[in-house]
């Protein structure tokens, strides 16, 4: 069976996992077009690995169905297993044997040829940079370097759909933004990549769609424009130095949202040139005037923390006496 | 870089060569760390120097009632100290196998379109060539001291057999240990008995010479029957139907149950 491009490389439906009491999946749905990259956000815990385990068939589901470049997971397990590439969260290298032992055995597990395992051994060290380090063990590889070295294994055997469980999580940030480069490179050749991660910033570099993953279930999914449009819009924030002119501008403008301790004043706006003239007008009127003016529009972290404030703060206040300020709500 | 092609399904060829592969992993591993394997080595040689050159005139005057001959003592010995270091090459195998499951590499196999026994029976492979290997090692030390068998080319022949189908039996058990065990010394402990049994066999001294209660165990566990069986092909003593038998029946029920042991175990989904 083969795919085109406006096929699904990855349809999962009403996925289940739970662990004992624990759910873990709570009936999750997700669609990936082949040749895009479709990232997995949420926090620690959210059950993001666990989505990656059940679709790259390490761990079954407890429910739900899912095709994976058009075979079935559970039937079709071995098929699938041809076509994916996986790069889990803890370095998937054997650090016992060398850099390049590691990919010649790669590429004897998918039966290519001698010569051609070793120019596609070659080819990939060289692509990933690790050339000097090929004849050392891989365990004295640096975190970065590791993370390299397992991707560069997931591509011996030129899968279609990569999966990738957070492949930046304790990368140093010239690290990272060589793995962003990598993984763009890897779309840039049709390949679907599935991505799972706790930056909002790297889904937001990377992704073509983001679902947002949280205690189990998606609470939003969409590209990282849609997903900004779900909180409400930006605010102009007005900083005082000066308390009589902040108290000034504060009656002086409606609709605002206070802020006594910092001296600033929030107020709702777009940020475009006509909201931010008129806020200005207002201003001179009243006669006040702010000594810092900015526009912020609302970022993916507004939308995560929008998304699973709900949990996140039932969790963390739950056990804790709620502090005297809490009590005015 | 040019997309191979997507086989879906694994035909026999295909396992084969995954077991081999997976062999050079093991032997890989081997080459470079080979202290667990030396250190497991050591222990035969150890015990067989000290029973010959410290106890063995004692020993072979308790067991043959005539004068102190440590030589004589020498030939008893030897095939059960061969046996005994199958056993202790098994431990490094169920150590291997544990501390291998923690690592993140055995995800990938699992992840991937490859025979999955082939990742236990590369380590059985590799570990029956190393004990084999060990073997030829404490034989060579047994000649150098004065062991001299009187086998037929035949004998022989069987008698590497036998010490094969004890090791491949062993081995598949410490596999199954290995996998059952949380880390590398669990697994040790757990595959103690491997190296313990030998000690309460007819190794160092007859069953005949235990107290009577303890008879049957020494008689009928593993390592008696197969140690008799090697001594009668070596040293032409007498083998007796019933240590034959015994012989091969526990090797093919060891490996049976060894090999479905860990098959079963480790298709088991991880993390449960």
């Amino acid at each position: 069976m083969t795919t085109t491009d406006h096929e699904l490389a990855i349809v999962a439906t009403g996925l289940r996992k739970a662990y004992g009491d624990k759910t873990v999946l709570d009936g999750i749905d997700i669609q990936v077009p082949a040749g895009t990259i479709f990232s997995l956000l949420g926090p620690n815990g959210a059950g993001k690995t666990t989505a990656v385990n059940i679709l790259s068939t390490l761990i079954s589901a407890d429910g739900g169905q899912a095709r994976i470049a058009g075979h079935d997971l559970t039937a079709e397990a071995q098929a699938v297993r041809a076509s994916i590439g996986v790069t889990g969260q803890f370095s998937a290298v054997d650090g016992l044997i060398t850099g390049e032992e590691n990919m010649l055995l790669m590429a004897d597990l998918h039966h290519l040829s001698r010569s051609e395992g070793r120019r596609v051994t070659a080819e990939l060290l060289e692509r990933f940079d690790l050339t000097a380090a090929a004849k050392k063990p891989a365990s004295t590889y640096s975190g970065g370097m590791k993370r390299r070295l397992d991707i560069a294994m997931t591509l011996v055997g030129s899968p279609r759909i990569i999966f990738l469980d957070e492949p930046t999580t304790g990368l140093d940030p010239r690290s990272r933004h060589n793995m962003w480069q990598i993984i763009r490179e890897l779309v840039s050749d049709g390949v679907t990549v599935f991505l799972t991660t706790q930056y909002l910033e790297e889904a937001d570099q990377l992704a073509d769609r983001i679902a947002v993953l949280d205690g189990g279930r998606l609470v939003a999914q969409g590209s990282a424009e849609e997903l900004k449009r779900l909180v409400p819009g930006g605010h102009v924030r007005l900083r005082f130095s000066d308390p009589v002119a902040y108290e000034r501008a504060a009656t002086a403008l409606r609709e605002t949202t206070r802020d006594d301790d910092a001296l600033t004043l929030q107020i709702p706006s777009g940020g475009s040139q006509r909201e931010l003239r008129s806020i200005l007008d207002w201003l001179d009127s009243a006669g006040v005037e702010a000594d810092e003016l900015s526009v912020h529009t609302p970022d993916l972290d507004d939308v995560f923390f929008a998304l699973t404030a709900g949990t996140a703060t039932a969790t963390a206040t739950a056990p804790a006496p709620a502090p005297a300020k809490e009590t005015v709500r | 870089m040019s997309a191979p092609a997507v086989t879906h399904v694994a035909p026999a060829t295909h396992a084969l060569r995954d077991n081999l592969t997976m062999l050079r992993r093991n032997l890989l591993h081997a080459r470079r760390y080979p202290s667990l394997t030396l250190n497991l080595l050591l222990t035969p040689v150890i015990l067989l120097l000290l029973f010959v050159y410290v106890f063995g005139n004692v020993m072979s005057a308790g067991i043959t009632g005539g004068p102190a001959d440590r030589g004589e003592y020498i030939a008893y010995i030897v095939p059960g100290i061969l046996l005994m270091t199958i056993g202790g090459t098994a431990i490094g195998t169920a150590v291997s196998v544990a501390s291998d499951m923690t690592e993140g590499i055995i995800a990938r196999f699992r992840t991937m379109a490859i025979s999955r026994a082939s990742v236990l029976i590369g380590h059985v492979l590799g570990s029956v060539i190393q004990t084999l290997m060990a073997l030829a090692v404490v034989l060579g030390v047994g000649l150098a001291i004065g062991f001299r068998p009187d086998a037929t080319p035949v004998e022989w022949l069987l008698a590497v057999g036998l010490l094969t189908l004890v090791s491949i039996a062993l081995i598949w058990i410490a596999v199954g240990m290995g996998l059952v065990s949380p880390n590398a010394e669990g697994a040790s402990n757990l595959a103690l008995p491997l190296m313990v049994l030998p000690l309460l066999s007819s190794a160092f001294v007859p069953v005949d010479a235990m107290p009577g209660w303890f008879r049957p165990v020494a008689e009928y566990q593993p390592f008696s029957p197969a140690i008799e069986t090697l001594r009668g092909l070596l040293m032409g003593s007498e083998i007796g139907t019933k240590n034959a038998l015994l012989t091969v029946g526990w090797c093919l029920g060891l490996t049976l149950l060894g090999y479905f042991w860990s098959k079963a175990r480790f298709n088991q989904e991880p993390g449960n």
